[in-house]
């Protein structure tokens, strides 16, 4: 089964790689992008038995920094 | 004073810090692995190197925050043994809870690489004894992620209780406040981004950093 992890950066944590990725956007030519911020996705393969809350867990002691992170979880229904 | 430098997969300036504590203490150092799960007995000081550990994957620091020699160094630190964290090694500790707040991706996105001009806040704690409150030293960085980041709050207090230890006299990287090293509360936990063991000796062009393994020296014995 397939968990996604979305980290993201907190509102109010400055993303300097987000803010360079808006200048090359505007560098190309691309108008009206209002704000640009970069985060991860992080993809699990994961057993039946791993819940939501065992992912949370994963998330707060490793795939995110909660300090300047945020994370989401989302699973894909089962087939 | 009995010392360790722990050693992941990709540190590259553990063997520096241990000439630098070596010269300094006229003993031996310890070089201690990460898989490792023990300190050595009756350690009085354990140094975190600077270097890429897991080539920063997900975030520098975060997979050595979880090796299993940390929960010894967290124990350790908890019973008052001090802990250096020079660059990957303060990120480390960050990660691993030991410090506050977190080291980003430098503000301007360069490696930054060269002398930083510091003025050293604190002369209080056992890492600063040697230097003057206010003086003015230059030691060198060489990181990516050195832009220091905490809410407000955490920042206020870590300048309210002096825990500022370094602060850089112009930005390098765009840390908050322009911290290069703070302590903990106990003021036995200290974490920089700039590299004191690469000044230590005459032949480094400057004896900028030697001073602060000098008063470990003098705290430890």
């Amino acid at each position: 089964m397939k968990a996604r992890v979305y980290v993201t950066l907190k509102n109010g944590v400055l993303d300097p790689q987000g803010k360079a990725i808006h200048h090359a956007l505007q560098g190309l030519g691309f108008q009206g992008i209002n704000d640009v911020r970069a985060g991860k996705l992080i993809e699990l393969d994961v057993a039946k038995g791993v819940s939501d809350s065992d992912i949370e867990d994963m998330c707060r002691k490793l795939l995110a920094n909660t300090v300047i992170e945020n994370f989401r979880i989302e699973r894909e229904a089962a087939a | 004073m009995k010392s360790a430098v722990i050693v992941f997969p990709g540190s590259n300036c553990d063997r520096d810090l241990a000439v630098a504590l070596e010269q300094v203490s006229g003993t031996k150092t310890a070089m201690v692995w990460h898989r490792d799960t023990e300190l050595p007995e009756g350690i009085d000081l354990v140094a975190i190197p600077g270097g890429f550990s897991y080539g920063d994957y997900l975030r520098s620091g975060a997979m050595a925050a979880n090796s299993p020699i940390m929960r010894s160094i967290k124990e350790a630190a908890d019973r008052g043994v001090s802990v250096l964290g020079v660059c990957n090694g303060f990120q480390i500790l960050t990660e691993a809870g030991l410090l506050p707040g977190a080291l980003m991706r430098n503000a301007e996105l360069n490696f930054v690489c060269r002398d930083a001009p510091l003025k050293v806040e604190n002369s209080q704690s056992a890492f600063t004894s040697r230097y003057a409150a206010g003086e003015e030293i230059a030691i060198p960085v060489a990181h990516h992620d050195g832009n220091y980041t905490a809410d407000e709050e955490t920042l206020d207090r870590l300048e309210g209780e002096g825990r500022i230890v370094f602060r850089y006299r112009a930005p390098v990287n765009g840390s908050a406040r322009d911290i290069a090293g703070i302590i903990n509360d106990k003021g036995n936990v200290l974490g920089m981004m700039p590299h004191p063991e690469r000044v230590v000796e005459a032949a480094h062009g400057s004896t900028d950093g030697r001073r602060l393994f000098e008063g470990l020296l003098d705290a430890l014995g």
